[in-house]
């Protein structure tokens, strides 16, 4: 029987270590074929918020395309491909409250909206679960 | 006897709180449970040997699994060389590991 975690996280998208970190330990147990929830609180129901959009770099002269910036939803989609490959799942809950707050309702394909009552449903059912707080 | 994995990702010249972290785990380890403190993002500057790595080394020698993220310490150059006695670098894989244990896992 494949295992189950939780992973909650606060941090919105380019601001801070912790996301890279969530975001990697998310990767890791898709790529063991777990059934993962990742619950997106506050700040980072934007993450997978369908309008981000990679920018050029100016200073340096480069367009979009050379910039290649990178942008969380496509991380996002990435885990989700990343998971169904190899047999898993993640159930990726953007908190609704956060995502109306910040007008970020658009979400990449295959993420859903939630309440806290999701994740507390999601830790009940999970082998282990973390909470990664903002500060 | 219970499990605990304490993620320390704060970097203890800039947070007394990280200090405060480490002696959670030393108190957990006193109560007779397993405890691993897991080092990451700017919490593995506490693992190269210093002034600051002095209480993961106690912790260490008290029985307290003391690992350092590979990654967060390639990113900051800090060569296994360089680590503080009992601090042992790992693979971010250890604390999915852990969660799929059933350990209680716990981030600052």
């Amino acid at each position: 029987m494949s295992k189950k975690i939780t992973i909650s996280i606060m941090d919105g998208p380019f601001e801070n270590a912790r996301t890279v970190t969530a975001l990697r330990l998310v990767d890791i147990a898709a790529r063991r074929g777990y059934d993962i929830t990742v619950f997106a609180y506050e700040g980072a129901a934007a993450l997978a918020f369908a309008r981000q959009m990679p920018h050029a770099n100016a200073v340096h002269g480069r367009d979009a395309d050379e910039e290649d910036h990178p942008v969380p939803r496509e991380w996002v989609a990435s885990l989700l491909a990343t998971a169904k490959a190899n047999g898993g799942s993640v159930d990726w809950i953007n908190c609704g409250l956060c995502v109306d707050e910040r007008g970020v309702n658009e979400a990449v394909e295959g993420t859903r909206r939630g309440t806290p009552g999701d994740l507390w449903k999601a830790a009940e059912a999970s082998d282990g679960t973390l909470v990664i707080g903002s500060k | 006897m219970k499990q605990y994995t304490l993620i320390a990702s704060r970097d203890p010249f800039e947070s007394r709180q990280a200090g405060r972290y480490l002696e959670l785990a030393a108190d957990l380890k006193a109560e007779g449970n397993e405890v691993t403190v897991f080092l990451v993002q700017n919490g593995v500057m506490a693992a190269r040997r210093s002034g600051a790595s002095a209480a993961l080394t106690d912790l260490s020698e008290k029985g307290v699994e003391i690992l350092a993220d590979s990654f967060s310490l390639r990113e900051r150059s800090i060569r296994s060389r360089a680590l503080a006695d009992g601090v042992t670098p790992s693979e971010l894989d250890v604390v999915v590991d852990h969660l799929a244990a059933g350990r209680n896992v716990i981030w600052h």
